[in-house]
């Protein structure tokens, strides 16, 4: 058996460029993931409890939060990299994530709007 | 051309992006050599589009809940209903799962089936324990008058939870399967293909759950 290099091999989405005598590696990985994970988790359920953040900015912290967790999922549990075996997976990502922000931002910016142009709906508006 | 030039060494690329070893092309074709990728990558790839189409129809049900949020109908808020304890307990469970759906990968692996199955036990332990915990949740807000007929921020709220809920439980049935098929077939390539993609799906489910325990619950119970 030849030296094993896994930089020879394919690696399909979810896969990390590991061979298999690197399990300690790969558990080390998902420890720091689930770490990382817990401490921002945490820190998400406490800002809105402490006096640290400024009232108006803890929605800006939690949303800062989100996005720093779904950052650790998406490179310690599935493994994203920017490696070139990762290209297609990244782009794919980022044309997911480019909707996503399309159909959040357009429906709350749209509906948003039309909430501030329409008139208030007074009882004497209200039909029977 | 000579055939001098197919059998001098390439000098190696220190990013790896040209493979251009003659005696290893044939492990990586990925990479534009020897034909097409392998079946495990089309398979995760192919499964990867699927969990972005999730998302995307995910988002649509996140925008209409931003949109709803505010049409409580003179009825609860979210303030008045969310109880925090119980969803920082469901994220732990989410969590954890996801956690130890990793060591099952890891466990796959390395071709360790004990360690694979116990991992995998684990996984649906907390996965049940967090579907029970949801559906506990909406039988009491059932159960005193905010259901999802209550008023339209609530009807968002039950779609968009419920939704996930839905997912976390077709998954367990997934893994139930995944957990038959490795125990009656062993690790064949397609039950490894299968599990791949099944830990996509579980690690993707915690990503969408990260997103709603943020928007829905913190952010809800704020205002």
């Amino acid at each position: 058996m030849t030296h094993y290099d896994p930089h020879d091999v394919d690696t399909a989405p979810g896969d990390e460029l590991l061979s298999e005598y690197e399990f300690g590696a790969g558990l080390r990985g998902y420890l720091i993931g689930l770490a990382l994970a817990v401490l921002l988790t945490a820190a998400s359920f406490w800002a809105p409890h402490t006096g640290l953040i400024w009232g108006p900015g803890i929605p800006v912290a939690l949303v800062v939060f989100a996005i720093a967790q779904m950052g650790v999922h998406l490179v310690f549990f599935l493994h994203v990299t920017t490696g070139p075996d990762n290209t297609n997976t990244v782009m794919a990502l980022a044309f997911g994530i480019l909707i996503v922000v399309l159909i959040i931002g357009g429906s709350i910016w749209i509906m948003e709007s039309m909430n501030y142009n329409m008139m208030p709906l007074g009882p004497a508006m209200v039909q029977p | 051309m000579t055939t001098a030039e197919f059998t001098a060494p390439h000098p190696r690329d220190p990013h790896h992006l040209g493979h251009r070893h003659a005696a290893h092309a044939h492990r990586a074709p990925g990479h534009g050599e020897g034909g097409p990728a392998d079946k495990r990558i089309v398979v995760g790839y192919g499964f990867w589009i699927f969990l972005l189409s999730d998302i995307v129809m995910f988002s649509a049900f996140f925008a209409a809940f931003a949109v709803l949020e505010r049409g409580t109908a003179s009825g609860p808020t979210g303030a008045d209903l969310f109880d925090m304890t119980n969803v920082a307990i469901e994220t732990g469970c989410l969590l954890a799962s996801s956690f130890t759906c990793g060591l099952a990968s890891l466990a796959i692996a390395a071709r360790r089936a004990l360690w694979f199955h116990l991992a995998m036990a684990v996984t649906f332990l907390f996965g049940l324990a967090f579907v029970l915990l949801e559906m506990r949740e909406f039988a009491g807000l059932v159960a005193e008058g905010a259901g999802p007929t209550r008023s339209a921020f609530l009807s968002a709220f039950f779609t968009l939870v419920g939704c996930h809920g839905l997912h976390v439980t077709c998954g367990l049935l997934w893994l139930l399967t995944m957990m038959a098929q490795v125990y009656a077939k062993g690790f064949r390539p397609h039950v490894l293909r299968r599990f791949l993609c099944f830990s996509l799906f579980w690690h993707a489910l915690d990503i969408i759950w990260v997103a709603l325990f943020t928007v829905v619950y913190l952010m809800g119970a704020m205002t």
